[in-house]
């Protein structure tokens, strides 16, 4: 099964969600410097919260973009999920759409905050969809 | 005896402590609107088209929509100001409460555009005498000027992302159906600023009581409980009030249990409303946030709504690729 690359700021928010996965978790660094140097070579799903709020140059956390930058990081990034929360409007989630489409894989889906056990569920089943036709 | 010596700081931005704190004032300046900005003129035609009873929901929602705003403004936030724990907190704070003053009087320009003084008068008179809304008011009030800074902290998550959501659904129904759409946008950069101030004293108070005791902790945990169904049964009968007539109370609730849950998690803890009693209709979620269901059809194949190249690829310089 993909492994499960993160990133999480200091809240944490991300951080609970991808542990309910039960699967392998990775986390980015929070210091965009060893974010920048942080190298993983296994396949895996990148897990990405969004900081918009209106303000597209932040929107995908900086740690993730020099996580990245890396081409060696890049290529086994498999597939894309979101966490963010509704009531940024219409950003919900952008992270993942910036980044899927700037990694050309596909967004599986966008969950809200610590995410919900349906949301668990339904992760869980794409996931596997996805490693069985990868 | 010597005494103490109370010695004052100045703020220090370029020594800071919790770099959420910078993030989010950042955040929130870079928000920072007026109600002037939003073109709420052109919604006049179209709020005649509204039912009197329809007005009148509207205009009752807003009310109680101002009066949360003003509690917020007024007493819940500047009451977390003793408990900060950077003098960064005390300034976000300060933007916080400042910025529920322009959500109170942004209310008041969406009257003064659309209706009459006396129509206006008859809303605040209704807010007075509302038993729902003054009970909802005491409950919070109560918490606010109680001695425990963590019960303090919860009392505000809570209405900061859960007590609006009884009120905020009415403009996205409205904007659903495309009536009062410039009102919704103005509302939308409401929720935006609620969204960030749940999250930050949601953030502060599990910061706090990570500090404490198993037994407190757990203490905490029972108390939010039990304070959000104490506020939710409330809820419920504001919401038969005000919705009953034109229909929406069914799903009106599933909008409060979908946003109770959120509430929690912006608390730390894990959702208390199962999922089949959370599916507000998509409209409203549509007209909360216009992308919301992008993903949702990606495996069951049904549409192109999964799409790797719809966002515009930003000019920004940080990404190598
Ligand atoms: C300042 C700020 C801006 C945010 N902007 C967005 C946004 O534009 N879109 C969105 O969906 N969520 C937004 N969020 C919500 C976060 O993505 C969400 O809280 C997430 O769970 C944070 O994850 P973390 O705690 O692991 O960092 C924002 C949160 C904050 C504090
Ligand atoms: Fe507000
Ligand atoms: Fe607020």
């Amino acid at each position: 099964m993909f492994d499960v690359v993160y990133f999480s700021s200091i809240s944490e928010n991300t951080k609970r969600f991808v542990e309910k996965f039960g699967l392998k978790t990775v986390r980015i660094p929070i210091k965009t410097d060893e974010a920048a140097n942080f190298v993983y070579e296994a396949e895996n799903v990148l897990v990405v919260p969004t900081y918009g709020s209106g303000e597209e140059k932040t929107t995908v956390p900086k740690q993730v973009i020099k996580f990245l930058n890396n081409p060696a990081n890049r290529k086994h990034v498999k597939a894309v999920i979101a966490t963010g929360n509704t009531n940024f409007g219409s950003s919900f989630g952008l992270a993942g759409d910036m980044v899927a489409q700037k990694l050309g894989v596909p967004l599986i889906y966008k969950a809200e905050i610590l995410g919900t056990p349906d949301d668990i569920e339904t992760i869980k089943e794409r996931l596997e969809q996805l490693w069985l036709t990868r | 005896m010597e005494k103490t010596k109370l010695i004052t700081r100045p703020i220090n931005w370029n020594k800071i402590e919790d770099q959420v704190d910078l993030d989010v004032w950042n955040r929130l300046t870079q928000n920072f609107w007026l109600p002037e900005k939003v073109p709420l003129s052109n919604d006049i035609q179209s709020w005649e088209t509204l039912r009197p009873h329809e007005k009148k929901l509207t205009m009752h929602v807003f009310t109680g929509l101002t009066m949360l705003d003003t509690i917020q403004g007024t007493v819940g936030a500047t009451s977390l100001i003793p408990d900060a724990r950077t003098q960064h907190e005390e300034a976000v704070i300060t933007n916080i409460a400042f910025m529920e003053s322009v959500h109170a009087k942004s209310y008041s320009s969406v009257f003064s555009t659309l209706t009459s003084t006396a129509e206006i008068d008859e809303a605040f008179r209704w807010s007075e005498d509302n038993p729902h809304l003054q009970k909802k008011a005491e409950i919070i009030l109560g918490y606010y000027n109680g001695d425990d800074p963590l019960k303090r902290k919860v009392a505000s998550t809570l209405l900061e992302s859960f007590l609006f959501y009884s009120g905020f659904y009415l403009p996205m129904y409205w904007s659903s159906r495309a009536k009062l759409t410039n009102t919704a946008d103005l509302i939308r950069l409401i929720i935006r600023d609620e969204a960030i101030h749940g999250y930050y004293i949601g953030y502060k108070y599990q910061q706090a009581l990570a500090e404490e005791s198993t037994t407190r902790q757990e203490e905490m945990r029972g108390y939010t409980y039990d304070l959000l169904l104490e506020l939710y049964e409330n809820e419920i009968k504001y919401t038969a009030d005000l919705y009953d007539e034109i229909g929406l109370t069914a799903d009106v609730k599933k909008f409060l249990h979908y946003n109770g849950n959120k509430a929690l998690m912006n608390l730390g803890y894990d959702p208390l409303f199962p999922k089949d009693e959370c599916e507000v209709s998509p409209a409203i979620l549509a007209a909360l946030s216009p992308n919301a269901d992008e993903n949702h059809d990606f495996f069951s194949g049904s549409g192109s709504s999964y799409v790797i190249g719809k966002h515009e690829s930003t000019t920004d310089d940080d990404w190598d690729f």
